[in-house]
């Protein structure tokens, strides 16, 4: 089944024209995602040729969901714009039956995501993921569902859920989980800016329900208590073993790493608190990403979900 | 980014909230000056540097590290006190709790009128993550760490949350002034300044602005005696007169210049550099070196759009801090590709002089082109396949070294 998409899913692309939207359209066309158009204002009646795969431009997102049935929506758009790009797609989406917004760009400021998360969140048939994420993809048996910038070939159809909050970090966790001959449901990268749409709880609980998905692995990062609420979330509700690894042990407090969340300020957010925080709610820590895949065999054999070798 | 007090109090000035009358100054006699033209015997001579905690630091000589004065903000009582503490600041290093021991040298100084104190409070706005809006968080035991209250007595840190759509609502705005026990004119006051003090933050694209102390005046004003605030470097496109106060001699130098060039570096204490594409794996390499015994050098994470060019800078970079024993290279390849890295890492090794141990990780696309790549340039270079393995190999090639 996977979650959120899957290979009928019917994707549009805001800011098809530009130059990332024209490249990553390609390349999730290419791995036979449903890309069904794109928005871009004021060049709408064009054609976008993704490497064979013909996307009509339209000028609105509402126009565009009405001609197209679109329910998913990936933004390439500039960070200056991106705000109001999540807005339009999540109004269109709630007057057009519901849809998932995936948010890829970077640079967004925090003040326009803290209002185009409470107009989503004021949507109820919609789904924001990202902004700052790589964005979501549940491989199938030929080629799959991509909505987003990870590189397709790393993944592989199976049963492992992975949610993540930085983008190579997941496909590190792909790999590993490739390493030990396991593949994946559905990979969703959450995105490592303060305020988001979609976080691990969401995915968590999706993953629970999804009958396919029979284990997890969640990668956080310093920043925030996310991973402390998600490890809560866990222990009382989740019957699936999860694996989990956070990012920033040796990070320094006050210093902002890469990510605009990625900060230990006042002595909060640091990766030991996370760390405990999961062993507490009985997550199957790797204390290295490199082990992810080993940790996640007993995670699985400790389930009665794998045979010893 | 951050700015000084001078320049965050000038930012409430123009937003309407009630601050005493100050100037910024860079020499003693300017100190003086200043002085006279405020024309209040007692005056508060304010070290300004971008770290809190400065009234409890101590200020050291940059020569020979000898302790000048206790205290980074003086209350003087006469113009010869004000020539004493403005000679002992200016000039010389402050360290704070924040600040770590190296301090931070004082180049400014803030000279402002003295004030009738009657009761001081803690007022901070900032973007609560968990909730997703604008938090206000004050308490009465001003003067304080907050962290240390939050601890000791969190039942005395009160919030109230700003609708993202409508604002600061009135009734919350009332709520808070209320819970820090005002009322009559004080408690109007501070519901003004609550919401100026938003619309300074929304206007500005503000990441914190922090008050510690906000003061309640023997006449019952509200007025802010501390100003920190700092700006979401995001919204920075929708405000180029950032430029202009922005303080370049408080960043570090290679902190900006990597920016410039599109990475993102953090420097540390250890001696293993790091090359990384992507924040998450930048701080899962530093983590893995550490856990195989190394130290981390740096963060560096090159970005999703690296070239050529950015990644011999960013050799450059690494190459400046002098402790670097060894360079962990650590790719894996999604929009990058890895064999666009290794010939990145030839030409950068050629035109730095590479000659200390290099470990190349490759995953991802393109990664047994770039491993080939690496295998034919005849370059003295450790490839691996995996992170525990790069780390394992940098820190025994550095054994190794020594």
């Amino acid at each position: 089944m996977a979650i959120w998409i899957n290979d009928e899913s019917r994707v549009l692309i805001q800011g098809i024209t530009g130059r990332q939207g024209t490249f990553h359209g390609i390349r999730m066309a290419q791995y036979k995602t449903n890309v069904v158009g794109g928005v871009t204002p004021g060049k709408g009646g064009q054609i976008v040729d993704l490497d064979g795969h013909k996307a009509p431009v339209f000028n609105t997102m509402e126009e565009a969901i009405e001609k197209t049935n679109a329910d998913v929506s990936v933004i390439y758009v500039p960070a200056k714009f991106a705000a109001n790009a999540i807005v339009s797609a999540a109004e269109a989406f709630q007057s057009n039956g519901g849809g998932l917004i995936v948010c890829i760009t970077e640079g967004i400021p925090t003040l326009d995501m803290v209002k185009a998360v409470a107009i989503v969140d004021s949507c109820p048939d919609v789904r924001l993921i990202g902004p700052n994420c790589p964005g979501i993809i549940s491989p199938g048996d030929n080629g799959g569902c991509k909505v987003g910038i990870m590189p397709a070939f790393i993944h592989k159809k199976g049963r492992i859920g992975i949610v993540s909050k930085s983008g190579t970090l997941t496909y590190e966790a792909v790999a590993q989980t490739m390493s030990v001959d396991e593949g994946q449901t559905t990979c969703v990268g959450i995105g490592g800016d303060p305020v988001n749409g979609t976080g691990f709880i969401d995915c968590l609980s999706a993953f629970e329900n999804d009958p396919e998905t029979a284990a997890v692995v969640m990668i956080g990062e310093i920043g925030g208590t996310a991973e402390e609420d998600a490890a809560k979330w866990v222990a009382t509700n989740m019957t699936k073993p999860v694996v989990g690894f956070v990012a920033g042990s040796t990070a320094p407090p006050g210093k902002r790493m890469g990510h605009a969340g990625a900060i230990i300020s006042g002595g909060k957010g640091t990766a030991a608190e996370k760390f405990a925080a999961f062993e507490e709610a009985g997550i199957y820590v790797a204390r290295d990403p490199s082990e992810i895949g080993s940790v996640l065999v007993k995670a699985l054999i400790d389930s009665g979900l794998r045979e010893h070798k | 980014m951050n700015i000084h007090e001078y320049q965050g109090k000038q930012l409430f000035r123009e937003a309407g909230v009630k601050v005493l009358e100050g100037v910024h100054c860079t020499t003693v006699d300017g100190a003086l000056l200043a002085y006279d033209s405020l024309g209040s015997k007692v005056v508060a001579v304010k070290s300004q540097i971008h770290a809190g905690g400065r009234g409890k630091g101590n200020l050291y000589s940059p020569i020979n590290n000898e302790l000048m004065m206790e205290g980074g903000v003086k209350i003087a009582f006469s113009k010869e006190e004000v020539e004493k503490y403005a000679t002992k600041i200016l000039g010389n290093k402050l360290v704070t709790k924040q600040t770590g021991p190296a301090g931070k040298m004082v180049n400014n100084l803030y000279v402002e009128s003295g004030c009738q104190i009657d009761h001081e409070y803690y007022l901070a706005i900032l973007v609560d993550r968990e909730k997703k809006s604008v938090l206000f968080m004050a308490s009465t035991e001003g003067g304080m760490d907050i962290e240390e209250v939050a601890e000791k007595n969190p039942e005395a840190i009160h919030k109230i949350w700003a609708d993202p759509i409508k604002g600061l609502i009135q009734e919350d705005a009332q709520k808070l002034a209320k819970a820090l026990e005002l009322s009559g004119e004080s408690q109007k006051e501070m519901e003004e300044m609550l919401d100026s003090l938003y619309s300074l933050f929304m206007e500005k694209d503000c990441s914190m602005i922090e008050i510690n102390p906000l003061v309640r005046s023997k006449s019952g004003e509200m007025i802010a005696l501390d100003a920190k605030v700092s700006f979401d470097e995001n919204a920075e496109f929708r405000h180029p007169w950032r430029n202009e106060i922005r303080d370049l001699t408080e960043e570090e130098d290679v902190e900006i210049r990597a920016n410039d060039l599109g990475l993102s570096y953090v420097k540390l204490d250890g001696n293993i550099g790091c090359l990384v594409n992507g924040a998450g794996l930048a701080m899962a390499s530093m983590d893995v070196i550490k856990l195989y015994g190394g130290e981390p050098a740096n963060f560096l994470d090159i970005g999703g759009g690296a070239t050529k060019e950015s990644i011999t800078a960013a050799f450059e970079i690494i190459l400046e801090d002098p402790n670097v024993e060894g360079i962990l290279v650590n790719i894996f390849g999604g929009i990058i590709r890895c064999d666009m890295v290794a010939r990145s890492v030839i030409n950068a090794s050629e035109e730095v002089g590479l000659s200390v141990p290099l470990v190349v990780r490759f995953s991802g696309t393109n990664h047994k082109e770039g491993k080939a790549v690496l295998d034919e340039s005849g370059m003295a270079v450790h490839t691996v396949s995996t992170l525990a393995e790069g780390a394992r190999k940098i820190v025994e090639a550095i054994g190794d070294d020594l």
